[in-house]
């Protein structure tokens, strides 16, 4: 494959408050894939995913992040987003006082504005947010209400799959976006999902449960276990791991220790 | 086209803009306070004997508080003793005009500066301005106009000697001079302000303001504000102020009265600007004002809206006194310190007709090693049946050096009366700036995003040219705000 890249993490080791949290990842992600990183708690997923957006809370010990052939562990957390990373956070905020249709205007115009592309106006705004909304079947009184500001988990959870949809990243991470859902809601975040898919585009799930993968097919699954990826393969690793749990994952590794 | 973000953006990496100085020749007062220095204010201004005695009178009850000691020390504030004798008490630009037409150019040309062009057709249609440089009133617009609709507008000083009747009547019957320590220094020293009066039935059809400008260094500026609303008027009125960046504190204390009749309607707003002192806490003003309004008349109303992000120092208590049956008074602040800003500023509401309303919506905002004080009076007295009060007092903290304090007084004589008090305290967080920034904003944008969503049920209170005015400034005032 010539193709490059679009994320690729080399040998990344990151540390908070002392304690490593990644252990050394490696990792390539091509335009058009879904990879999916799962694992059981505490095993570092969310870590990857707030140090791909640019928390500034981690401590980068060692290794290198690529994103589309240039250095992103320099980049601040806006440059990130302007150029096209998204993360759907685990535990969206609550902007109290700020409407979550200003602020995703304000969102939208600066990474249209990192495109070369026209500005919205108010009214060009509230036509396409009330396109997206629908697709994601998101209640339109919530474009009008605070950003998550008293919306239930579920509705936080659309709110952010609204979000991706409004802003087209090249590359997102969904943080267990999954979790907490009931099944028609998970659908509709599926559905938000399998829209985004496009050649020129990366999907990153992270995710404890594999049902969502009943709806969202990925190319390649990682298990994610101690702050390494401990094995990848297709789908089909995601169906063993719902089977015969995380447990194997630990024996196998402390097996392939022993011999 | 410009969007509130980028117009924020480019605002919060400006400094204050309003922090020079005018090369204009004035006559200034020898620094220091006697009868012989107000006996000269009064004779520079012509007045009458009755006002001599006034602000003599203002002046000895003040002389006796500074001999018993007795400026006031309770607010949340601290700053070294002032020294009352090494202030001058009177400047004011040599050349005065006549006219419009002869105001001085350099003096033109700083309000043009500071956005505020005295040239009538340039003006907002909608806005006639009282512009008040050190201790004087340099110009009065669209006077003419709104005289043939009978409303006065003009000097304080000008309505002294055109209006006297009208002066004598009202002068202190809100704001007595033995009221405070600051309000009996103003009484006795005032040089100038703004005077309003509308007639019976007139609905006053610009906006009317006074835009304070202090320009003179060791000065202090004592201005007092008049505005008479008859039955059935209303009026709205905003004022602006700011003052050159100098290292020594200059002091401010002004007293505003207000005077609603029957049915009448007074909506006063005001976007404080003073130069707030340097990031060390250098410099800046002491902004020490006594600002009342009384409703007089039966459902008669007077409303405060406040931006105050400027002072150094600011000490301040907009109230209403609600005597007529069924009136109304509101009090919208926000306040703004950063950097080593003191501000203790609320409200009184003095419920004494029946039926009388009062809504109080108080937004701090503490940034740097900004302290920030909300104090307010709720006092119904006996007889004010029905009287209602709700007040709402929210701070947000930025930063872990800066500090928010409420003070809620609640006095209440009157069993049918009903008060409800809300207050919270919030920060910015880590994570909020986070999400915003994930999502493309800059931290500074995102600090501007929440602050005016904070703030907004106050900003929707002003006049739509203040709004804008408003909430570009405290993406200013907040700026170096962030990590």
């Amino acid at each position: 494959m010539n193709r490059r890249p679009l994320l690729e993490i080399r040998n990344l080791r990151v540390r908070i408050n002392g304690q490593e949290i990644l252990k050394g990842i490696t990792l390539a992600v091509y335009p058009g894939e879904v990879h999916s990183i799962m694992g059981p708690n505490g095993s570092g997923k969310s870590t990857l995913a707030q140090v791909l957006a640019g928390r500034e809370v981690y401590e980068i010990v060692e290794g290198e992040v690529l994103y589309d052939g240039e250095d992103l562990l320099p980049m601040s957390p806006e440059e990130r987003a302007r150029r096209g990373i998204f993360l759907a956070f685990q535990y969206p905020v609550e902007i109290p006082g700020v409407s979550n249709l200003y602020f995703l205007k304000a969102a939208v115009n600066t990474v249209r504005k990192q495109r070369g592309l026209p500005e919205l106006d108010a009214m060009e705004f509230l036509a396409l947010a009330r396109e997206k909304a629908k697709l994601v079947e998101l209640d339109e009184s919530l474009l009008q209400r605070a950003v998550n500001d008293g919306f239930s988990g579920g509705e936080k959870k659309r709110n952010e799959i609204f979000q991706m949809t409004l802003l087209e990243p090249r590359l997102a991470i969904l943080d267990e976006t999954d979790s907490g859902l009931d099944i028609d809601a998970l659908r509709v975040v599926a559905q938000g999902i399998n829209a985004l898919r496009h050649p020129d585009r990366a999907i990153v799930l992270i995710t404890h449960y594999q049902r969502l993968l009943n709806y969202v097919t990925p190319d390649v699954v990682h298990v994610l276990y101690d702050g390494r990826i401990v094995k990848s393969g297709g789908k089909e690793l995601a169906l063993e791991l719902e089977e015969k749990g995380y447990g194997w994952i630990a024996e196998e590794i402390i097996g392939s220790a022993r011999s | 086209m410009a969007t509130p973000t980028n117009i924020i953006e480019e605002l919060v990496n400006r400094e204050y803009r309003y922090g020079f100085v005018t090369p204009v020749e004035e006559e200034v007062f020898p620094p220091g306070l006697n009868e012989d220095i107000i006996r000269r204010i009064s004779a520079k201004k012509n007045e009458p004997e009755w006002l001599l005695e006034w602000r003599l009178r203002a002046y000895r009850y003040w002389a006796k508080l500074v001999e018993e000691g007795a400026e006031p020390r309770w607010a949340n504030v601290t700053y070294p003793p002032i020294d009352y004798q090494a202030i001058c008490y009177y400047a004011a630009p040599k050349r005065r005009p006549k006219s419009l037409d002869e105001v001085d150019p350099e003096i033109r040309r700083t309000y043009e500066r500071l956005g505020i062009p005295l040239e009538e057709q340039e003006r907002l249609a909608g806005v006639a301005v009282d512009a008040v440089f050190d201790s004087v009133s340099v110009a009065t617009t669209f006077r003419q106009k709104l005289a043939e609709l009978g409303i006065i507008f003009c000097s304080f000083s000008e309505a002294v000697q055109e209006y006297p009747e009208l002066v004598r009547k009202w002068l202190g019957s809100v704001v007595p001079y033995t009221d405070n320590f600051f309000a009996a220094l103003n009484s006795a020293v005032f040089s100038d302000g703004s005077f309003v009066y509308v007639p019976k039935g007139v609905r006053c059809p610009m906006e009317l303001s006074t835009y304070f400008r202090i320009n003179a260094s060791q000065t202090g500026q004592f201005e007092r504000t008049l505005i008479i609303a008859d039955e059935g008027a209303y009026v709205s009125y905003l004022e602006g102020c700011t003052a050159p960046m100098r290292d020594e504190n200059q002091l401010h204390a002004a007293v505003v009265e207000l005077i609603a009749l029957d049915n009448a309607t007074i909506k006063y707003s005001t976007v404080q600007n003073w130069y707030p002192g340097d990031r060390e806490g250098r410099g800046g003003i002491y902004n020490f004002v006594t600002k009342r309004g009384k409703c007089l008349g039966r459902n008669s109303k007077i409303s405060w809206t406040q931006v105050e992000v400027g002072s150094a120092i600011t000490w301040k208590y907009p109230s209403c006194i609600l005597i007529g049956d069924n009136s109304v008074g509101e009090f919208y602040s926000v306040a703004v310190t950063n950097h080593y800003q003191q501000a203790d500023t609320g409200t009184k509401m003095i419920h004494i007709g029946k039926n009388t309303r009062s809504t109080i919506i108080s937004k701090g905002i503490s940034a740097g090693h900004g302290q920030n004080t909300y104090r307010g009076m709720v006092k119904i007295m006996r007889g004010a049946t029905g009287a209602r009060n709700y007040s709402q007092c929210d701070s947000l903290l930025l930063g872990d050096k800066c500090g928010a304090h409420t003070f809620p007084y609640i006095e209440v004589h009157e069993p049918t009366a009903q008060l409800e008090h809300e207050a919270t305290t919030s920060k910015i967080s880590e994570e909020q700036l986070f999400y915003c920034r994930q999502r493309g904003l800059s931290a500074e944008d995102a600090i501007s995003m929440i602050v005016n969503g904070f703030c907004k049920e106050v900003l929707r209170e002003l006049p739509m040219e203040f709004a804008v005015e408003a909430q570009k400034l405290l993406g200013i005032s907040l700026e170096g705000s962030v990590g």
